[in-house]
């Protein structure tokens, strides 16, 4: 294998798992340290720098960083970095004196956001600091987009969402709530610099089978079902409730019917849970409220009876998987019906664009999704952005916040005339945590503690209100033992070949036995001769360059390393060490010359 | 030495042994001493040899006399027993406790001060009693726990460092252990693991005395550019004459040997040991010639390593004695004490 190249910042970028997973690329390990320093105003700046909306997410990310979490590797369970993410928001201090200054005098550029979603806000977050007017068109009577409407209140209170929103209204945006854009062509003519469609995947999906139309009154579309209940346009549902389909809006639709009066919910999935693509953790949550997740139905027909619904007709399935667990075969075993007085449809949403002219140079593929370059989110008509779910179909908040920070880069590139695919590119910063001999400036001490479990309000209390939040978020104790879990992944192990001697000392101590020196060979080659076998392909080799005693290679096997420092502990000639990297993902303001010069003035 | 802990925590895919112990299991306390210290990864290799072999933990006596290399003991198998004699004074002590239970591996760890200078004499006649141990000298040339004095194995001309060269001949463990009739002589490096793992797994299966003289750098005090014992010098002057592989009783040979080219070595539990030469004119079998040979390269400067003198035949402190073949806390205490009534048979055997 060829040397490592470790200026490349995607090199120790990936080192930390978390970071690397998330959409948004937020700085988990350093704002876990802040947290364990008690300076939770410093954590939540760290998350809203990179994901805007820290308290909303600390309660509804669909967080990608835990199951890449190395300490799931090494352990069973990651950090409960999301639930950590809360305890920053819940405990953070006033912290108005470290937003951006907005200037009095704007620029003279309007840029249009079409709905008040993650993403469009985020682009108003990035932009107005440029001196931008910014205006954002809600049809609903509140801002925060499928997170007000789709997430109910007892997983995410209004006044979370209306204090992070309001921090970014509260900028100088002109929020203009009730107000449905009908035509892009009308938005064009009224001269905007650029305009940012962000107005999500509202679209949810029908299931059009016998009986459909006869049963509509108790036949419900999920997402317009949640969005009446957070809107108080609907109050009540019948006792006995079917949801079709087992995402994350099924979830919601379940627990929310539980809210409403249904005492006996049935969540019907075609097939095994494996299948399921709803979050470990929001099924638990269900199943703990006695939800009946029933696996290999598959509907066939709503039942009418004496003029309204009175039930389901479905197939039992039976699968024949394969050993990688893929469906090789299925069958029919037979059928049943179970009686229902409504059924809520959850089976997926998509993007739909009925006010989109066809003419106006913005372009549509095949399937009627709009043509949007995945890196800067511009369409084929130079000021029309996309970002969110209107971009690329249903994701989560998390994307939609990547989408608008890079579609505020591309936006403020496009109005001052720039290439908006000449973008800054990543940079990293490596400074060691080596403060004198056995002294590092990290705790790096390996805690076994277990993963701490979210208490949550008894199920007598949660169910007397539909807005009662059912996580309670982390005690101190809980949240003092979460934080010990990190591994510090950011803090990297960083090797100088020539100044090795061969001693095999880092080789004897890793815990881990992540360590090797060895003739070099091909990557597949030396994976199996390691001290421990490299077998997890998606984690890097490190490889160094030539040793100077015997030519042999220092190789490291990232996939298990717990950060420990043991290696540069025991290097006799600090050949190893233990360096923390940062690094600076650019946004709008990175690409402005007077913000620059104001942000490295304050550094 | 380091004062963080290392983690409990292992590779979720470490192997275990046919006891169901990983290699994490044979581990002792963290090491005290300077960081990158050759002893260590002599530690590190008795940790795998022991983890290899599935030797049963309490079925081992460590035992080591004063010094850097005598620290150790505490940093492998920490649930074995352990003994800390006197400077010098560990064979004393391991032939008492080998005379009273030869069912239990010795493992001794002595340094060059230790084992060449005020423990020499004991180190000799262990030899000559054939004491059935593994004895294994980490070779630094300095006192590195007096802040680097030469000791009786600095060679001539090697630079102190401070400055100061040394002009007494060293004391050879090997070429003395070959004169005094050890029946196990080899010599290897710390930093060559490959050579080092299988010689002591041979070592603690020969049956007697088994010398290990390591090559092991003291990094703080004599790993200068003008030292004969650095890591540096002894990468470029050590010269393996034989690769020994250790093959257990149950193992099937895999290794491929030329025709020829292999020696194999029957060692008496039924394991085995395959000598690859890598010199072509060595025998390890003979005694003369190996110690001619072997004295012949250290003149010219070079450290010849593996396994350079074996000998399966000979008899160890038991069999010269003839001694009762079991431990004593076995045995009845009529047995051990027979009493006075008992006295007048012994007597007359002197009559």
């Amino acid at each position: 294998m060829k040397p490592t190249d470790t200026s490349n910042p995607d090199y120790f970028h990936r080192v930390v798992d978390c970071q690397w997973a998330c959409p948004a690329h937020t700085d988990v390990p350093e704002y876990i340290r802040l947290i364990a320093q008690g300076r939770l105003t410093d954590a939540y700046m760290v998350n809203r720098e990179s994901n805007v909306f820290p308290g909303i997410l600390g309660r509804v990310c669909d967080r990608p960083c835990e199951p890449a979490c190395r300490r799931g590797r090494v352990e069973d369970k990651p950090v409960a970095i999301c639930r950590l993410k809360r305890v920053a928001a819940d405990l953070k201090r006033d912290f108005k004196d470290r937003l951006p200054i907005i200037p009095a005098a704007k620029n003279g550029k309007r840029v249009a956001c079409i709905g008040a979603g993650p993403a469009s806000l985020t682009v108003a977050n990035d932009l107005m600091p440029l001196g931008y007017e910014v205006t954002v068109f809600e049809a609903l009577r509140s801002p925060g987009g499928l997170m007000r409407a789709n997430i109910p209140a007892f997983r995410l209170p209004a006044e979370v969402l209306d204090n992070e929103i309001g921090v970014i209204v509260g900028m100088g945006v002109d929020l203009r709530l009730g107000h449905r854009v009908d035509s892009l062509a009308g938005m064009l003519a009224e001269g905007w610099d650029a305009i940012f469609v962000g107005s999500g995947a509202p679209h949810g999906k029908d299931l059009k089978l016998p009986g459909r139309d006869e049963c509509a009154a108790n036949i419900h579309i999920g997402i317009d079902w949640l969005g009446s209940v957070a809107f108080e346009h609907i109050d009540k549902i019948g006792e006995r409730v079917l949801i079709i389909g087992v995402g994350n809006t099924a979830m919601d639709c379940c627990r929310s019917s539980l809210r409403l009066g249904a005492t006996e919910v049935k969540v019907m999935a075609r097939k095994p849970r494996d299948f399921f693509k709803a979050s470990e953790w929001e099924l638990e949550d269900a199943e703990e409220e006695n939800v009946e997740i029933i696996v290999n139905h598959s509907p066939t027909e709503f039942v009418m009876e004496g003029g309204r619904l009175a039930g389901m007709r479905f197939e039992m399935m039976e699968y024949e998987l394969d050993d990688a667990g893929g469906i090789v075969s299925q069958r029919v075993t037979g059928e049943r019906v179970i009686p229902c007085d409504d059924v809520v449809l959850a089976i997926g949403q998509e993007n739909a664009f009925p006010w989109i002219e066809r003419d106006l140079g913005v372009e549509f593929d095949k399937w009627d999704v709009p043509v949007v370059d995945s890196a800067t989110f511009q369409s084929t008509r130079p000021e029309v952005f996309f970002g969110g779910d209107s971009a690329f179909g249903p994701k989560n908040i998390i994307w939609a916040v990547e989408h608008g920070h890079q579609a505020a880069v591309s936006i403020h590139k496009h109005c001052h005339g720039q290439s908006v695919e000449e973008r800054l590119p990543v940079t990293m910063n490596l400074s060691s945590r080596k403060m004198g001999i056995h002294e590092w400036s990290y705790k790096n001490d390996y805690n076994p503690a277990e993963r701490r479990l979210m208490p949550h309000v008894s199920l007598a209390e949660r169910f007397k209100k539909l807005n009662v939040e059912v996580e309670l978020g982390f005690t101190a104790e809980q949240a003092d033992a979460e934080v010990q879990r990190c591994l510090n992944c950011d803090i990297q192990t960083v090797f100088t070949d020539h100044l090795c001697i061969e001693c095999d000392a880092c080789i004897d101590i890793c815990p881990t036995d992540c360590l090797t020196i060895i003739r070099n060979a091909p990557e597949d080659e030396l994976r199996q001769r390691l001290k421990a076998p490299a077998d997890n392909p998606d984690q890097q080799l490190f490889v160094s360059g030539p040793l100077k005693h015997t030519s042999r290679v220092m190789v490291k096997d990232e996939n298990l390393c717990v950060h420990c420092g043991l290696c540069a502990e025991r290097c006799p000639t600090a050949a190893w060490d233990m360096q923390k990297t940062h690094f600076d993902f650019p946004y709008a303001t990175d690409e402005d010359e007077a913000c620059r010069s104001r942000k490295l003035r304050s550094a | 030495m380091s004062y963080m802990r290392k983690p409990k925590i292992v590779h979720p895919g470490l192997k275990k042994n046919a006891l169901g112990l990983t290699r994490r299991d044979y581990e002792g306390a963290m090491s005290t001493l300077c960081a990158g210290c050759g002893h260590d990864s002599i530690t590190a290799g008795i940790i795998q040899a022991c983890f290899e072999l599935s030797v049963e933990p309490h079925r081992v006596a460590k035992v080591s006399g004063i010094g850097c290399s005598s620290k150790t003991p505490a940093y492998f198998l920490s649930a074995s027993h352990g003994f800390n004699a006197v400077h010098g004074r560990m064979p004393a002590v391991a032939t008492g406790a080998n005379a009273a239970n030869p069912d239990l591996y010795y493992i001794g760890v002595s340094g060059d001060g230790d084992s060449l200078s005020i423990g020499l004499g004991q180190f000799c006649h262990a030899m000559r009693r054939n004491l059935d141990m593994l004895y294994i000298i980490e070779n630094n040339g300095v006192y590195g726990l007096t802040k680097g004095q030469f000791s009786a194995s600095a060679d001539v001309g090697t630079k102190a460092k401070k400055g100061e060269t040394n002009e007494q001949p060293p004391i050879d463990p090997v070429l003395t252990a070959l004169a005094l009739g050890s029946t196990f002589v080899a010599r290897s490096f710390s930093g060559d693991k490959e050579q080092l793992v299988p010689l002591i797994k041979a070592g603690l299966k020969h049956k007697g005395f088994a010398l290990i003289d390591v090559l092991s750098p003291c990094v703080t005090f004599n790993d200068h550019e003008d030292s004969t014992k650095s890591y540096a010098f002894t990468r470029q002057h050590y010269h393996p004459a034989l690769e020994a592989d250790f093959v257990q009783p149950a193992d099937e040979i895999m290794a491929d040997y030329d025709a020829g080219a292999a020696i194999e070595i029957d060692l008496h539990d039924g394991s085995r040991i395959m000598l690859r030469k890598t010199a072509p004119d060595y025998d390890a079998q003979n005694r003369g010639l190996a110690f001619a040979y072997i004295k012949d390269k250290l003149r010219l400067g070079e450290y010849l390593t593996g396994l350079l003198f074996v000998d399966e035949d000979g008899r160890d402190m038991h069999a010269v004695n003839q001694t009762v073949s079991q431990p004593l806390n076995s045995l009845d205490w009529d047995a051990v004490c027979p009493g006075s009534s008992a006295m007048p048979g012994i007597l007359s055997r002197y009559s």
